[in-house]
């Protein structure tokens, strides 16, 4: 890259018509986002007295701890089912010709342009009782009753995992594709099995992707709304959910502020230790 | 010359190879390495040399024919149970392992034990002068030694051949020509058999017992490699292993091995002939650059002929001249630097000449 010093730098303008540019986008991150943030942090410790004691709640209010250990078992089962699954496809991409690696690649984009909401209600449709997957497996003589697929816990993972599998497949296939094929190749040759080689060569290189994707899919996770909210028929309470009832049902701003603040202080940490083992800029394509 | 061996320790018999069941990569291939040889498959690129290993080696599957390795038909027998060590042009060292779990991953996936695994990975490492590097990882190295970290991954595990493939394509001049000398002294002090592949025929030269020549899918020739320069069977290896003059004519008349043919210009040449061509065919008469005589010398040799020099390029080891002579203005000469050679200057005319011996007729 050549350095400032080796471009002629008369016709240049000066840096501050760059700042004027930007300045609108600037204004509007800072007003609309910043500040709003910043209020947020500050009524989490002044409502409806100034104090730490709404996060004392985190402590003390079983019904705090029960949001957040279901927001972190879903969270952890949905990094884990799109992980597995995401790997697997991710594997068949790199394997495949590049005619069929785009096809692919289509295939798992398709669901980022459908809405999330859109989503949620064709899931609904497709796992009730009635609905086409449990009367197919009622036609085939499967199971004898519906099953309980959604509307539960069940039904939330299905709907997360499906959002989350995109990020999974995508973070895992760009690990992937940098890694050489003939070391595979290599590691049959001196005497390896395809599950040895597999083992022992890829899957270790792969480590970073793993790491990656699960804790993009992880942090992502954790603030699921619609999903949760929609698949879990009100009987699974996450806690992007359970901040909107305290705001908007409760009116308990102090509370909602301080599990806000708290989620966003475990995705900073989450983020903070990944750093410590990873490239984060490198993964996210910086 | 080798002597004969009973039963050679590779035998492809009758192998053809193609991709898209059009072209044949390989065609009609009936090669043997005998055991403790050093044999070079060399080529140009798209010869047939690599999908030749690539076969031995067992990442291919020949479309037709069969291989043999130590009397045993290994045509279906996959990568990981041919016990064959492979070097990899771009090393294919395990990133995420050590220098030393390198060196023992062959040895690990066949389950031997840890004691035994660690004396024979020092052995190896020391083989190809890497004591003390065990613990370094394989991006920590140079490419030379990335180089020698491979070899030692290859050659560990006591196979019965070694594959290597390209190995030192990627390193600079300097250091590839150490290399070489450094692969043929193992191959001598392990008693191993090896098989090369190459683009590079210096490097074929250097190193190996004997050179099989590739072309367009075809194995061409397989000799020695003094043989091979001294005596091609073909205009391709002619013009593939050092330079050569090559002058098209016309057979007039043959008697046993050798031929009298004529010249597009009219001049009549006495050349061997190593294959048989009827009078009347056309052949490529090939004199090497520095068999050619000049001057005076010319004057005594029974093809002689009237030259004029149109450059001269003194490259130290070596004078090139660069004459018009038959019709053309590319018939090359190399002089040696020797005492009391004397100097030539650009448009002299001068009589050129060789022996019959040093020129032969070929067909293409």
């Amino acid at each position: 890259m050549p350095s400032q010093s080796d471009t002629p730098t008369g016709w240049r303008p000066r840096h501050g018509v760059y700042w004027l540019i930007i300045m609108p986008a600037l204004a509007m991150l800072v007003l609309l986002y910043l500040v709003p943030l910043a209020d947020v942090l500050v009524t989490s410790v002044t409502d409806p007295k100034p104090g730490l004691d709404n996060f004392l709640l985190l402590f003390t209010s079983t019904s705090v701890q029960k949001t957040l250990l279901t927001t972190l078992r879903i969270a952890a089962l949905t990094t884990f089912v799109a992980l597995l699954l995401g790997y697997v496809v991710a594997y068949a991409m790199r394997a495949a010709n590049s005619s069929q690696q785009r096809l692919m690649l289509f295939c798992v984009l398709l669901p980022f342009w459908i809405s999330v909401l859109v989503r949620s209600f064709a899931w609904i449709a497709l796992l009730s009782s009635r609905g086409p997957v449990n009367a197919g497996l009622m036609a085939w003589g499967l199971i004898d009753e519906p099953l309980p697929l959604v509307r539960n816990e069940t039904g939330v993972l299905i709907g997360m995992v499906h959002v989350m599998l995109p990020y999974a497949v995508l973070t895992l296939y760009a690990n992937m594709r940098g890694i050489d094929v003939r070391l595979v190749a290599a590691a049959r040759s001196l005497g390896a099995s395809r599950f040895q080689a597999f083992r022992m060569v890829f899957l270790p290189l792969t480590r970073p992707g793993l790491i990656g994707a699960g804790t993009l899919v992880f942090i992502l996770s954790l603030g699921f709304y619609v999903t949760p909210a929609l698949l879990g028929g009100g009987k699974v309470l996450m806690i992007a959910e359970y901040v909107a009832v305290q705001i908007n049902d409760t009116l308990r701003w102090g509370l909602g502020t301080m599990l806000a603040t708290t989620l966003m202080l475990s995705v900073l940490a989450a983020l903070w230790a990944l750093s410590r083992v990873l490239d984060v800029k490198r993964l996210f394509g910086a | 010359m080798l002597s004969p061996v009973p039963e050679p320790l590779v035998r492809f018999a009758n192998v053809r190879k193609s991709y898209d069941g059009t072209v044949d990569a390989v065609s009609a291939l009936n090669l043997e390495v005998a055991r403790s040889e050093f044999l070079t498959l060399l080529g140009p690129s798209g010869s047939g040399k690599t999908t030749t290993l690539t076969m031995l080696a067992g990442f291919e599957r020949p479309t037709e024919g069969r291989i043999f390795v130590d009397g045993e038909d290994v045509t279906d027998v996959p990568v990981e149970k041919r016990g064959i060590g492979m070097v990899f042009q771009n090393y294919a060292l395990f990133p995420n392992m050590t220098v030393a779990e390198n060196i023992a991953f062959p040895l690990r996936v066949r389950g031997v034990s840890r004691g035994e695994m660690n004396s024979k990975v020092m052995r190896a490492l020391s083989m190809v002068r890497l004591d003390g590097f065990g613990d370094r990882r394989p991006q920590q190295l140079s490419g030379g030694q990335q180089q020698r970290v491979a070899v030692a991954r290859a050659l560990v595990f006591e196979p019965r051949l070694i594959l290597l493939d390209e190995p030192l394509g990627a390193l600079d001049r300097q250091l590839r020509e150490q290399m070489q000398y450094e692969l043929k002294h193992l191959h001598q002090r392990l008693d191993v058999t090896m098989v090369y592949v190459t683009h590079d025929q210096v490097e074929a030269m250097t190193m190996s017992d004997r050179v099989a020549v590739f072309s367009t899918g075809a194995l061409r020739q397989v000799d020695e490699p003094r043989r091979l320069y001294e005596a091609p069977a073909s205009l391709f290896v002619a013009r593939f292993l050092g330079e050569s003059n090559a002058l098209p004519a016309t057979v007039r008349q043959h008697d046993g091995g050798s031929c009298a043919a004529a010249l597009a210009t009219g001049e009549t040449v006495t050349a061997v002939m190593p294959v048989r061509c009827a009078p009347g065919s056309a052949v490529h008469l090939v004199v090497r650059p520095e068999k050619i005589l000049l001057g005076k010398a010319a004057q005594a040799s029974p093809n002689r002929f009237a030259a004029r020099i149109a450059e001269v390029t003194f490259l130290g080891d070596q004078t090139r001249l660069r004459l018009v002579a038959f019709g053309a203005d590319d018939f090359i000469v190399k002089l040696a630097n020797t005492a009391g050679q004397e100097t030539f200057a650009p448009g002299t005319e001068i009589d050129i000449g060789w022996q019959a011996e040093d020129c032969r007729a070929l067909a293409e």
